[in-house]
This record gives structure tokens, sequence and C-alpha cells, in this order.
């Protein structure tokens, strides 16, 4: 019998790091499919000029969204993201590289969930977007309505 | 210490939008999917959203004279607060069930919470918005909790 995912996962494990160098057209897309016309996502003048920022800014969900798939890539077929929570705490900005990671934090095989560190680094290593999430073993059967 | 927040403000506490109802479908999915950079073939394919999809599908859609200068929708659930610029807090999500193409969600908006903190720079107020989505059946699918932060 395979053993299951759950019982290879252990507390100090590292999820697989990602990397995202944004452009305007993706940032474009993302506000796009949200509906979102806040101009310091795609009016530069605006953005620098009267808001004072250094660029273009990413919205916060779009990262949000990396850390979602920080896990949901890591999972794969094998269990279901239960919750995350992150805290937006630095901007980030056009032309950034940024880095999405995490690692387990704590494995309860007996209730099949393990707890999860996560983040969004810049290219400085500054925390951007630090999060905690907790998943569940084996995937839920879809409920269909 | 005097309080920023009166009775008149915290009496919005509990308030709550009318429900709106949205279809979710493959092509919506497909376009969340490819702008967020998912590597899911599923989500890629538009087969099943991706987890955060639901902030696409229930973003206030808004006419253009319902937009500010610069570009946001006043949110009617939410009261003038003394404090005007506003900062993304934090958010919690939690998921009872996976969103397919040709569910009917229903989502409902409530103002849960006004609070303020003083902090290194002066006094701010925080208040918190949580999202309930339902399927058409009433059970659970998400629940968001969003934290933003006037200075």
């Amino acid at each position: 019998m395979a053993v299951a995912r759950i019982d290879q996962i252990h507390p100090g494990d590292a999820l697989p790091e990602r990397e995202f160098k944004v452009d305007n057209v993706e940032l474009f897309l993302y506000n796009a499919v949200l509906w979102n016309a806040h101009r310091i996502h795609f009016d530069y003048p605006y953005a620098t000029q009267v808001e004072g920022y250094p660029g273009l800014v990413i919205a916060g969900p779009q990262m949000g969204d990396w850390l979602s798939q920080c896990v949901t890539d890591w999972l794969g077929e094998d269990g279901d993201l239960e919750s995350l929570e992150y805290r937006n705490r630095k901007a980030a900005y056009i032309g950034d590289v940024l880095y999405s990671g995490g690692s387990v934090t704590a494995v309860d095989a007996a209730q099949g969930r393990v707890t999860l560190k996560l983040f969004i680094r810049n290219q400085k290593g500054e925390e951007v977007l630090p999060g905690d999430a907790t998943v569940c073993f084996p995937r839920r059967a879809a409920q269909r309505t | 210490m005097t309080s920023l927040l009166n009775p008149g403000l915290l009496a919005h506490i509990g308030k709550s939008s009318p429900p709106r109802t949205e279809l979710v479908t493959r092509r919506d999915i497909r376009k969340y999917a490819v702008a967020t950079g998912q590597r899911g073939k599923q989500y890629l394919a538009g087969d099943e959203a991706p987890p955060m999809f639901h902030i696409s599908l229930f973003w206030d859609v808004v006419e253009l004279d319902q937009l500010t200068p610069d570009g946001i929708s006043i949110d009617p659930l939410v009261p003038e607060f003394p404090l005007k610029r506003a900062m993304a807090g934090g958010v919690k999500l939690t998921w009872h069930q996976r969103i397919f193409p040709g569910d009917v969600l229903v989502a409902t908006r409530t103002l849960t919470d006004i609070y303020e903190k003083q902090g290194s720079q002066g006094p701010l107020i925080f208040y918190e918005v949580t999202t309930e989505i339902v399927n058409s059946a009433g059970l659970p699918v998400v629940t968001e909790k969003t934290t933003r932060i006037m200075r």
C-alpha cells in the first residue's frame, strides 16, 4: 500500500520557492478580471506624482493568490487548502522581483492537518506578505450544485 | 485619550449588504487563472476555480460615474471615518468547498468590527468586513474576513 502523503511531511520541510517578475500586462490583466480601476495599478503619472509611490503598485490580493498557489502547487491532488491568513506588510511595485515560499510548522496526522508558514519576499529579502495556512488530507470530495 | 469612534460610527457594526448572486463560468475561471499565473491544469482549463477566484467573482461592478477620480468605488457598507487614508491590513480565508463552473454562488458582506489603536505616528482605525459565500443549496463555500486600516 502506498504511503499516505501526510506521512511523508515533517515540520521544517520547505515548500518550493517561485520567482515572480510582474510586468504591466500581467498587472493590467489581474485588475481587469477584478474590474478594479484603481489608478495606482495602471496610471504611472498618477501613481508616482499624485500618490507618491515609486512605481505602479502590485495588487495585494494578487500577491495573496501567489501565496495560495505556493500551497496548491505543493499539494497537487493530495489535499485541500483549508485556510489562509496573510498580512499586507509592504507594498510591491512593477520592477520588483518577488519570491513565494514557505515551510511546514506542524503535522497532525491523526486529524489529517498540516500548518504552514508562508511568505512573499522582495529582492531585498524583505517580507512583503507573510502568511499562515492550514491544509487537510486527503482531498475533500467535490460538492457539485 | 479621546476616541475617534463615536457611538454613531460604532452603530454601523453588524450592518450587511444585500446578498449578491453570481454564476461561475469556465471563461471567467480561465481569465483569472491566466492573470494570476496559475500552473494547475484544472484551473487553466476552467474545470475548477483557483481558491481565490471568488475575489474576482464578487468585486463590485459599478458604473463609471460611481468611480472616484482615483478609480475606486465607494463601499456603501463602510461609514465615513474621521481618518481618510486607507491601507490594506490583512485577509483571513476559510474554504469549505471547491468551486466549479456552473456553480451559482451568493455573497453577503457584513461590517463585523470597528476598533481603534494607537500607532507610532498617531491613531489608527481598523475595520473588518466578513464575506460569507454560500452555494445554491445554502451550504458555505468560502468565508473571507478583510481588515482595512484608516490613518
